[in-house]
């Protein structure tokens, strides 16, 4: 049980360390594929504004953290 | 080229990032091994890849139900959060907001921990679930790993390729020196690992979506290039020193 536990945590800390960088990434995400299923913005733009928007979140948490 | 952009990123993001988890596992084994016996490490190490194999061979043929966008989509989401994570504690590490992983330090925790439970009856047992628990924790990673770069491209062969080329590599180096590969650039791997994550992610991402990436394949080594630059400029902003204020003496 405890080993089950542990590998659920594990699985879990892969995808999510610090909190606010992982909900902000989801965030955009979901706007990105939003925009492009729901209001027929092209992907191609959508994807570079997800790039830019990734490219954001890191600098934001990593200015958190050295701060 | 432009076949080939795929196969050597997806074996080479597959290799590294097996590299760092296989170092991580081995350390552990490497001290139950030293410190207890090595039938325990063995046996504990052997029963985790049995696991991880399981859990492969079920999972796995599953991933070809999914329609091909939308396990682009998603495991480009996973990725992305994957990658960013790696990529973020790797500047963080480079800025000397947070410690270097040491193996050395890990070496000495867990063979302190095992020299603790040597009087216990269930030592073996105990030294062998470290093996054990050590082996499938970093595994179930490497799976992930080479499930995720590979399965998008159905380049699942290649990425296992990467990744038993690492696991082979550190079995040879950790036979050849005994010890833990301390000496190896784990964060200058890490980095480069969630570079590559971070980039197969927001392409996949963007393929899953539709998107029509110029250049095809090429577009991945041109977001790698930008998210590369872009990291070293975080680094750079990071580690100068704030300007000072007019009229302060400087």
């Amino acid at each position: 049980m405890k080993i089950l536990r542990a590998i659920v945590q594990e699985l879990i800390g892969m995808f999510v360390d610090d909190e606010s960088l992982a909900l902000f990434a989801v965030i955009l995400i979901a706007a990105v594929a939003a925009a492009v299923k729901l209001l027929g913005v092209p992907a191609l733009p959508a994807s570079l504004f997800l790039l830019a928007g990734c490219l954001a979140i890191l600098a934001r948490s990593v200015h958190r953290a050295a701060r | 080229m432009n076949s080939l952009t795929p196969i050597i990123s997806t074996i080479t993001a597959a290799f590294l990032a097996s590299f760092v988890e296989v170092v991580e596992a081995f350390t552990i084994v490497l001290a139950v091994g030293v410190t207890r016996s090595w039938r325990p490490a063995l046996i504990g190490a052997a029963l985790a890849l049995a696991v991880l194999a399981a859990l492969v061979l079920v999972f796995g043929p599953l991933l070809s139900l999914v329609p091909i966008t939308l396990l682009q989509f998603v495991v480009g989401v996973l990725l992305i959060l994957f990658g960013m994570r790696w990529l973020r504690k790797a500047i963080l590490r480079s800025l000397g907001v947070i410690a270097l992983h040491d193996e050395e330090a890990a070496f000495s925790k867990e063979t302190s921990l095992l020299q603790q439970q040597a009087n216990d009856r269930r030592a073996d047992y105990l030294a062998g679930v470290a093996a054990f628990k050590a082996v499938l924790l970093e595994g179930v990673e490497v799976v992930f790993i080479v499930i995720a770069v590979g399965a998008a491209h159905s380049q699942t062969f290649y990425a296992s390729v990467g990744a038993l080329a690492a696991f082979l590599l550190v079995a040879v180096i950790g036979l050849v020196v005994h010890r833990p590969l301390s000496r190896i650039p784990e964060n200058a791997l890490k980095f480069a690992v969630g570079l590559m994550l971070t980039s197969f992610g927001i392409f996949w991402t963007g393929e899953g979506l539709g998107a029509d990436w110029p250049g095809a394949d090429l577009a991945l080594l041109a977001i790698f290039a930008v998210v590369t630059l872009f990291s070293f400029a975080i680094i750079r902003w990071f580690r100068s020193p704030a300007p000072s204020s007019p009229g302060k003496p400087a």
